[in-house]
């Protein structure tokens, strides 16, 4: 592997380590743990200025890892952020990508997406059907008598449930 | 246009009003897909594990498709081209891609720093819809998608965009020496074809453990290896122990990812209440199963936060951890030539081959494991005859 390291490009390489005694002389370029997932042949050190493609218009709201310093060139352009949910996500994105709170606010927004998609729905006249989303075709197909089994168990739960309740309002 | 559509955790549409992708870029380029198949990865989307998965989503990043349109920079690719497109989406031209990471891409996904972008898996992968569809959009077209090579079979072609790659790359990253004792953690199709591959490194003993017998006895006549049932054994890392000297495996493979069985406690706080990203079963028994100065090859998938696993143990066995998203653009020429000449036969790993208009049954199927099912080919309407 060639090692092709331009100097003006990198500022570490550049300036600092070259006064230090024996500075590199054990490096060894075939000793790279990544390798042959990476044939590695110096270009980590264009660091960002490396060429580009021409930038996508962003004719939509996309979210930016505040790790990087703006979008990509590309980006996808399925499903933009809406309502409560794109509020939550929006505020996640003001978060690194190494915090709790980045993560767990976008898996609640996606919790809440869930309703605002089944409201959606239901705002444009389209009732879900329950029983072919969720495969329960294939179930009743190849399960039969687990998949009865379970919508008894949970039937039945949610009959108790009920009952213990209106009970204790009695 | 027909795509599947992501209405929540295990609820998803055969949607037929979805509308057909647009060139947004000077390099992108619309494919009409020709054949999609649903990956283990998949389910972890479908199963609301993957932070950023917004409902009205497309999956699918493992397709092959007839280019119908290309952007206007597009130099490499024409209208009626048939094509395999890896599932990583590259620019061909940051760092990363130089270096041939076609996998950690630093110009395809806005939304997360960790990852590449990805077709069709959620927001964290860039926001693309998939290729479970009629149609798709293929940004940067003159870099990931090939031309199928004359004679070689669509369902090969399509298997190459990423369990290929994936299993093969798996057992490379092993670093397999010749005798090597390999240890693969999971029978889905990545596992089954990482075992077979481990073969190609010269592997001396090839073992796969899961805790589905179909798929473990498929295993065996696939990858010609050893199979064992987990559910068999009191603990699988002693199994491993006994089984090679009790030294441990020099090479672990983790192909299962996040959504491990086999372990209550982390299947209760990774799957049910979140207070990790999925169940980490596998790579915890991986890191366990591995000898002293082992390497730990891991291409399961796991999700953003953070996992239970024994980091102290990484670092008091010396073991080498190597781990990426398999880097398809890299692979295909190798891999090309490894299908064409009969060494790996990637489409006798699909068990089922079903409309799209049935995705959401070819899902329940896959999550629940009917029907001994491996791997499920998607056809749209319209690429019946091809």
């Amino acid at each position: 592997m060639e090692q092709i390291i331009n100097p003006e490009l990198d500022r570490k390489i550049a300036n600092e380590p070259k006064d230090i005694p024996g500075w590199g002389m054990d490096a060894d370029p075939e000793n790279d743990p990544t390798y042959p997932m990476k044939h590695w042949n110096g270009a980590d050190y264009e660091r960002i200025h490396y060429e580009k493609a021409p930038q996508q218009p962003e004719k939509i709201e996309v979210f930016h890892s505040i790790e990087r310093p703006g979008i990509t060139r590309v980006f996808g352009t399925s499903t933009p952020p809406t309502g409560l949910s794109g509020a939550m996500r929006r505020y996640a994105f003001k978060y690194s990508e190494a915090t709790a709170t980045h993560w767990m606010t976008l898996i609640l927004a996606d919790r809440v997406d869930v309703v605002q998609g089944l409201v959606d729905d239901l705002k444009h006249g389209n009732v879900p059907n329950l029983f072919e989303e969720l495969g329960w075709r294939a179930e009743w197909q190849y399960n039969r008598k687990k998949f009865v089994q379970r919508l008894l168990v949970k039937g039945l739960t949610i009959w108790a449930i009920i009952a213990l309740i209106k009970r204790k309002k009695k | 246009m027909l795509a599947m559509n992501f209405r929540g955790p295990y609820r998803i549409r055969a949607d037929r009003n979805r509308p057909e992708p647009k060139i947004e870029h000077p390099y992108d380029a619309i494919v009409r897909v020709t054949r999609s198949l649903i990956c283990g990865s998949d389910l972890h989307l479908y199963h609301g594990l993957v932070p950023d998965t917004r409902v009205g989503m497309t999956f699918g990043h493992e397709f092959t498709g007839i280019v119908e349109e290309v952007g206007s920079g597009v130099q490499n690719l024409k209208q009626g081209d048939h094509v395999l497109v890896p599932f990583n989406i590259a620019c061909g031209t940051c760092p990363f891609c130089k270096q041939e990471l076609y996998g950690n891409c630093h110009e395809s996904n806005p939304e997360a720093t960790a990852v590449g972008g990805f077709f069709g898996y959620a927001h964290i992968a860039g926001g693309y819809d998939g290729g479970q569809a009629e149609y798709v959009r293929v940004p940067y077209a003159d870099v990931g998608p090939m031309v199928i090579p004359e004679g070689m079979d669509i369902e090969d072609a399509v298997m190459l965009t990423d369990v290929t790659p994936t299993g093969y790359q798996a057992a490379e990253m092993g670093g397999i020496r010749k005798g090597d004792t390999v240890v693969v953690f999971g029978a889905g199709p990545i596992g089954i074809m990482a075992a077979r591959c481990c073969w190609l490194f010269g592997a001396g003993r090839v073992i796969i453990i899961d805790h589905l017998d179909y798929r473990l006895e498929f295993a065996r006549n696939y990858a010609k290896c050893e199979a064992y049932n987990f559910k068999e054994m009191d603990d699988p890392v002693l199994f491993v122990k006994k089984a090679t000297d009790w030294l441990g495996a020099d090479v672990c493979i983790d192909a299962v990812g996040c959504d491990a069985s086999g372990s209550k406690l982390q299947s209760i706080t990774g799957k049910k209440l979140l207070m990790q990203a999925g169940s980490a079963t596998a790579l915890h028994w991986a890191i366990n199963s591995v000898k002293k100065g082992g390497i730990l090859s891991i291409v399961g998938v796991y999700g953003p936060p953070w996992n239970l696993v024994p980091v102290g143990s990484l670092m008091n066995k010396g073991i080498t951890v190597r781990a990426n998203q398999a880097s398809v653009k890299r692979l295909l020429p190798k891999l090309i030539d490894h299908v064409m000449s009969g060494r790996l036969d990637p489409k006798g790993i699909i068990s089922h081959r079903i409309p799209l208009e049935d995705i959401p049954d070819a899902y329940r199927m896959f999550s629940e494991k009917l029907d001994n099912i491996i791997k499920p080919l998607l056809i749209p309407p319209k690429a019946f005859a091809v």
